[in-house]
């Protein structure tokens, strides 16, 4: 409340000072109509000027002063030529406001010069649409309430219009969330009626003249601030545009005093709680996808989708209910459909995506909208609607090597109004689509050839030492081990065919097979035989093969053993079968025989398992 | 030329036999990774619990600080006003981990963030520990064996439910260091290379960094030496095994701050100590042996021994007198409960208030290792057929933990992976014998042709072989080619062989029998999937329950944390049962009184005294210590059981430990705890009844505690010293702040100086150090 009496003092210091000033124009205001819509945080003044030009000279600009406690908050100003009335009523497009500092006028006041399209000529006159949005212009009062109370915002203005020039008919319209008020300050012709207040007409005000009015009323929206916003817009060619939004947001409406009681906060919401901030609703665009909505310790559950072929809405919900001063932060992202908001135009490539945040009724002191294109994007430009801070930073992201450009758009005061489309222009060529997966490809081919190179490759440091020379020689042994292995393994196999021959034998009786097969298995066996000497010798001269040695030769010494036990029964088969003797009789004398070649073998082939484990 | 082929067609066999058990291993890790997915799945990517939230805070430090930071952090907002050395008193070894594998990633310009690198270390971990345990139980019993256990560790119950996505806590990674260094020990005594021994230390290093169950290792490897020394089975390869691991293992577990000087100082290591000294002992004695005669050497035994014993029994005696001077007999809490079952619910309420160093319920070992219960005595029968160095490890391994996990749920973790081993042994001998079998009668049927086609084979296999082998001593044999000869060798005596063994089961019998291993496979599949989506995943900060009109979630903590967050001053004091100090510290950002690092008793005492005091003694304790909101978690609304009213007790408990004015039989009406009409005045007046239902009768009416399944006791009383701030959205968090004390008048002051007099007399009595 100190503010609003400091502003209150200024104003009537401005009149004072309009006194002296000689406004220069020729300029005649002959019908303004001021419409202040006070539903939300949010202060929107729309105002309708008819400017007749009474003097000599043509004029091309009008001036809009206001003062500094409204300039400073001003966050969004259009001026329009309007033709026409109701229905028939058609507004041009932007005029260019440029802020001004005429001569002679109170230094207290911030002029903003409207460019005419076409100059005004004498006697000549056009209706201009102002629109001024205004943040932060509503002022809890009291401070701090408790979580019972309504909430109460004051709002001061002047009911005359602030203006440079003489003003003949005017009229103020305000207009209230609620029919409930606090109190409002009366003047002459001053109407409340409904959620409205209405002030004037007056007629002939001369420049510069501020009768204060002060509106304490009933505002239990929540005034959702976010005190920092930044928009992290990553473009990826492969079909995706990311959308990261994280909001630092705070409930900047009266302050909570006391306890907050969950119970009365569920039992009674809109009278418990009534300027609380339980959820926001966001308006993002159609076939928006993968959305999601967390902050730093992890996803938040409360939150809606509801889609149609026009729009996605996002309705989200704080972890708790926001009261005032209470403070939040979290993160919503999503991706959005490629070829729905990147273009080609001239060989250049550009993004058409909105500039503001998607939520309605959200202040956003300081938003920071980032653009990040992909690797290897130059010629970049940024045409924007208003006027934007624009700087320039890389970003290291998956795969990069030089980072990606990113165009980072700075604005203070960001309202609903600004949701308005920019494009960043800049050039891509398709190849470098390609780059990082052929990146891939080459390393995990380098990473294989580097694998078959280690493979094939001999890294023994020193060819002469020791441990190195013993390493092949107990190589040299092993495949020498191999080898006899091998050998006895075909002996065994050798025996095998004798008895298999055995058993023909007593099938069919045939005597000369039995006999062939004998002398082949003969041959092949001193053939062996032969072939496993230089083997023995030269484990036997090895000084590696020394724990070996004695196994090798219980082996042979064994196997030579079968092998005569064998033979020997082979010859008592086959002469019992020329001489004809019974079944019974050779199994009789073959048995004791027989059970020696069983033990033999087990004996050999439990040697040839424990020369494998070796 | 079709031998040729043959031959081929045997290496290229040998080779697909590496690619498929590489594919297969690969897989099993793919597996291990993803089936802890369910977490991330079902909830969402988040750290889950108590302790994961500290070891989160403790890598964002230091990934924002640096290394050297981390060392001397020095933590203010935890434990206030007394403070904790982080860096002195955390086993580093997980937080190191997890920083550096954020610290590659974004060096190579990979963005994730610490969070998403700290969910996901336990899965990665538990990839790589499925393959230690391939790689030790190969060392053990060959790579089937291998195979299997590998399998069966990758999803094992009890391994799970500690590695989850979102698990972030020392276990996921220390369970993989255990393996590893068993492994590498093993390695070492098969083969006696000293540089697996010098591995091995680092993994034991990687171990002691890791998790305090490291004294396991340094226990149970010392007993296998023993073990080998008492079987007779000393060799040069165990001294190998052995020597290198307590000298540099002990230097390398001294250079880690949380263990220091306690690598010399603590019981828990003298075992390994003694072994040493006995290593070496018969070491000397082999050596002597070798070098005298076998007279001689008797004498020299006679002569040591009684000159030995003498020296040993002085030995004995000054260590006995040193180990009974220091308090706790050179044993920490933890192990003395280790030992002694009913240590802890004897003389330590913090430990004991914890659920999981309670002994297990046998349900919980069919929960936790299902079907491998059944399996490990299979198992440990086939690690005595025969008997090896490494298989009496894997026996002694698997003792030594069923008993140390019936002692404690937690070291349930420490038995599954020996379970594993065994079960996986088991498993694979089993089919083994059955698959033989089976090939046995195939081949038995069609032996002649087969036999004849053979021998062809072998007959120019040799030749082959020979002009290789040629080549190979020319050159330079590679191992690889040498197992390749073998394997080929192998073939052709394997027919001799399988009819060698009597072991051949008939046909229908082992194809039933295969049938039913694969059924019983099966069944610890769909169970351990079962416990992994259903039992495990729940991150423990979100609840979500199904009713008939949908999924409910309960994300209350989070809420009360994030509250704490945004709306309090950053340097404000949160008191709260140390359950959720981690928490409050990681998600809340705020300084908390006591936290789950319960070294100080006397503190937690301090907080259980004033929650479970009246209000205004309540009020005096935490405005003495600075604190300015308290926090509750009342689950009474909504039926959560797991609430501060259901772990009063322990409070009350541990308070009147050090605070003797603090009485259990006070909040016990008959030695029954309740908190309806019939409780004691004590339990109705003290802090955490209030804070708990402080207006809840206004909810329906009557104050019905859903948990408790009763009407409360005192429905209608107003708080003095505290006010209500925030209460969750299902009231499961309550947070009250201390109101500022009133404005001093003088007649009041007079008042309170007289009842001071009347407390200060209670207090000589009462010995409250609070008034």
């Amino acid at each position: 409340m100190k503010r609003l009496h400091s502003d209150l003092s200024l104003l009537f210091v401005l009149g004072f000072f309009t006194l002296f000033s000689n406004v220069c124009s020729d300029l005649v205001i002959s019908k303004l109509d001021r419409q202040i819509d006070l539903s939300s945080q949010i202060v929107r003044f729309t105002t309708s000027l008819k400017v007749e030009n009474n003097g000599a000279e043509a004029v091309s600009k009008v001036l809009l002063p206001y003062p500094e406690s409204q300039a400073k908050n001003l966050a969004f100003l259009s001026v329009t030529i309007t033709e026409g009335k109701g229905k028939t009523k058609t507004s041009s497009d932007r005029l260019y406001v440029d802020v001004s500092h005429p001569e002679g006028m109170p230094p207290s006041l911030t002029w903003y010069a409207v460019s005419l399209p076409k100059e005004v000529s004498k006697g000549g006159s056009l209706t201009l649409e102002v629109k001024a949005v205004f943040t932060h212009l509503l002022t809890p009062f009291p401070e701090k309430i408790t979580q019972a109370d309504a909430q109460l915002v004051a709002f001061q203005d002047s009911a005359h219009y602030l203006s440079p020039y003489a003003v003949k008919i005017q009229s103020l319209t305000v207009k209230l969330p609620e029919p409930k008020v606090e109190s409002y300050t009366r003047l002459e012709n001053t109407k409340f009626s409904g959620s409205e207040i209405k002030y004037g007409p007056y007629e002939n005000i001369p420049p510069f003249s501020l009768p204060t009015i002060v509106v304490h009323f009933v505002s239990n929206k929540p005034f959702s601030v976010a005190q920092e916003l930044v928009r992290e817009i990553e473009i990826s060619h492969w079909g995706n545009v990311q959308v990261t939004e994280n909001y630092n947001l705070v409930h900047a409406g009266a302050e909570l005093k006391g306890e907050f009681s969950r119970l009365d906060y569920q039992a009674r919401p809109h009278v418990r709680g009534a300027s609380a901030l339980s959820s926001l609703v966001a308006r993002l665009p159609a076939r928006a996808h993968s959305i999601y909505y967390r902050d730093e310790i992890g996803n938040i559950s409360t939150s809606n989708v509801y889609s149609d072929s026009a729009k996605t809405l996002l309705e989200i919900e704080p972890r708790y209910p926001m009261f005032g001063g209470w403070r939040t932060a979290f993160t919503i992202g999503y991706g959005l459909p490629l070829q729905d908001f990147l273009f080609k135009s001239e060989g250049k490539r550009f993004l058409d995506i909105t500039f503001g945040c998607p939520m309605n009724d959200i202040v956003i002191e300081n938003l920071i909208v980032k653009v990040v294109l992909p690797e290897g994007s130059n010629d970049i430009s940024v045409v924007a609607p208003f006027s934007i801070k624009e700087t320039r930073e890389t970003k290291l992201s998956h795969l990069d090597i030089a980072g990606r450009p990113v165009i980072v758009l700075e604005k203070t005061n960001v309202v609903p109004e600004h949701n308005q489309n920019f494009q960043v222009y800049y050039r891509f060529s398709s190849f470098s689509l390609l780059r990082e997966p052929l990146m891939l490809v080459f390393g995990f081919f380098l990473f294989f050839i580097a694998c078959i190179a280690y493979v094939h490759a001999d890294f023994t440091i020193s060819k002469s030492s020791p441990s190195y020379i013993a390493k092949l020689q107990w190589d040299e042994v092993q495949t020498a081990i191999q080898q006899f292995q091998n050998i006895m393994n075909r002996v065994l196999v050798i025996h095998n065919k004798l008895e298999a021959s055995l058993r023909d034998l007593s099938r069919t009786g045939d005597v000369q097979a039995c006999k062939a097969a004998r002398k082949t298995a003969d041959a092949f066996l001193k053939e062996l035989t032969k072939e496993s000497k230089p083997l023995l010798s030269f484990l036997q001269s090895s000084p590696q093969a020394l724990q070996i040695t004695p196994k090798v030769d219980e082996l042979v010494i064994k196997e030579r053993e079968l092998q005569e036990k064998l033979m020997l029964k082979h010859s008592m088969v086959v002469d019992s079968y020329e001489k004809k003797s019974g079944g019974r009789d050779i199994d009789n004398r073959v048995a004791a025989v027989q059970q020696k070649i069983t033990l033999l073998r087990q004996e050999v082939d439990d040697l040839l398992e424990v020369i494998d484990e070796i | 030329m079709a031998a040729q082929e043959t031959s081929q067609s045997a290496i290229f066999r040998h080779a697909f036999g590496n690619v498929l058990s590489f594919t297969v291993l690969l897989l099993i890790g793919v597996m291990a990774f993803s089936i802890r997915l369910f977490s991330v799945i079902k909830y969402e990517s988040v750290i889950h619990e108590f302790d994961p939230y500290f070891n989160y805070r403790v890598t964002q430090f230091l990934t924002k600080s640096g290394v050297y930071d981390f060392w001397n952090w020095f933590d203010d907002r935890t434990w206030y006003p007394l403070g904790r050395v982080i860096g002195g008193t955390v086993y580093p070894g997980l937080t190191l981990t997890a920083g550096t594998l954020w610290r590659i990633l974004n060096s190579i310009n990979i963005p994730l963030s610490v969070e998403t690198v700290c969910v996901f270390t336990a899965p990665v971990f538990s990839a790589f520990a499925s393959w230690a345990t391939y790689l030790l139980t190969k060392e053990i019993k060959g790579a089937g064996a291998g195979l299997t256990a590998a399998a069966l560790l990758a999803m094992v119950p009890s391994y799970i439910s500690r590695s989850v996505a979102g698990s972030y806590d020392n276990e996921a990674v220390a369970i993989f260091a255990l393996i590893f260094t068993f492994y590498l020990y093993i390695k070492t005594l098969n083969t006696g290379s000293l540089f697996y021994a010098t591995l091995n230390a680092i993994a034991y290093f990687y171990m002691v960094c890791s998790w305090g169950g490291y004294t396991f290792i340094i226990n149970l490897i010392p007993m296998h030496v023993l073990l080998c020394i008492v079987t007779g089975r000393y060799s040069p390869r165990l001294y190998i095994a052995y020597a290198p691991l307590v000298v540099l293992g002990t230097l390398l577990a001294a250079l880690v701050p949380v263990v220091g000087f306690n690598a010399v100082m603590t019981s828990e290591h003298f075992a390994s100590f003694l072994v040493f000294i006995i290593i070496h002992v018969v070491a000397l004695v082999y050596y002597i042996k070798g070098i005298l005669t076998p007279q001689m050497f008797k004498v020299a035994v006679t002569l040591v021994v009684s000159v030995g014993m003498v020296l040993c029994f002085a030995v004995l005696a000054v260590l006995i007198a040193l180990v009974a001077s220091s308090p706790t007999k050179g044993w920490s809490g933890r192990s003395l409960s280790l030992l002694d079952p009913t240590y802890a619910s004897k003389y330590i309420p913090i430990i004991a208030s914890v659920s999981e160093h309670q002994p297990p319920t046998w349900p919980s070992y069919f929960m936790d290792i299902n079907v491998l219960a059944f399996l490990v005595p299979a198992g440990i029968i086939a690690c005595f057929l025969p008997l090896s160095d490494a298989s009496s490890f894997a026996v002694l391994y698997i003792v030594t933990s069923v008993y140390f996990s019936g002692v404690m749920v937690r070291l349930m973790l420490v038995l599954a992976p020996a379970a594993c081993i065994m079960s996986g042994i088991a498993l694979s001998e089993a089919f083994d014998v059955f698959t033989r079998s089976i090939k046995f009668h195939l081949v038995g049927t069609t032996q002649n042709p087969q036999e004849n086609a053979g021998d062809a084979t072998k007959v120019t296999q040799n030749d082959v072989k020979s002009e290789k082998s040629e080549d190979t001593v020319k050159e330079r044999s590679s191992r690889k080619s040498k197992k390749k000869d073998k394997e080929n060798i192998e073939k052709p005596s394997l027919v001799s062989r399988v009819e060698k063994r009597l072991l051949v089961l008939p046909l229908e019998t082992s194809v039933m029998a295969v049938f039913l291993v694969v059924l019983l496979g099966a069944f610890y599949v769909v169970h351990c999937v079962w416990a992994a989506a259903e039992a495990y995943s729940a991150p423990s900060i979100v609840l979500t329950s199904r009713s008939h009109d949908g999924l409910h979630v309960f994300d209350d903590f989070r809420e009360a944390y994030a509250w704490l967050s945004h709306n309090t001053e950053v340097d404000d004091k949160v008191a709260s049962w140390w359950d959720y100090g981690y928490q409050t510290t990681a998600m809340a950002n705020r300084t908390v009184i006591v936290d789950n690092n319960t070294w100080n008793n006397t503190h937690i005492a301090t907080v259980g005294t004033a929650l479970s005091s009246p209000e205004k003694a309540a009020w005096d304790i935490f405005n003495s210590l600075d604190v300015k909101y308290v926090l509750v978690v009342f689950g009474g609304l909504v039926g959560y059981p797991s609430d501060d009213i259901n772990k009063f007790l322990w409070m009350v408990r541990i308070g009147g430990g050090v605070f003797p004015h603090i009485k259990e039989p006070d909040y016990l009406r008959d030695g029954q705890y309740r908190i309806d009409s019939q409780a004691t005045p004590t339990m109705l007046n003290c802090l955490m009844y209030k804070l708990s239902y402080y207006r809840f009768v206004e909810t329906d009416g009557r104050g019905y505690d859903k948990v408790r399944n009763t009407e409360i006791g005192k429905k209608h009383f107003k708080l003095n010293h505290f006010e209500e701030v925030f209460t969750t959205h299902h009231w499961m968090v309550r947070i009250y702040k201390l109101k500022s004390p009133r404005n001093r008048i003088r007649g009041k002051t007079k008042r309170s100086k007289s009842q001071k007099s009347g407390t200060s007399k209670r207090s000589t009595r009462k010995k409250n150090p609070w008034q």
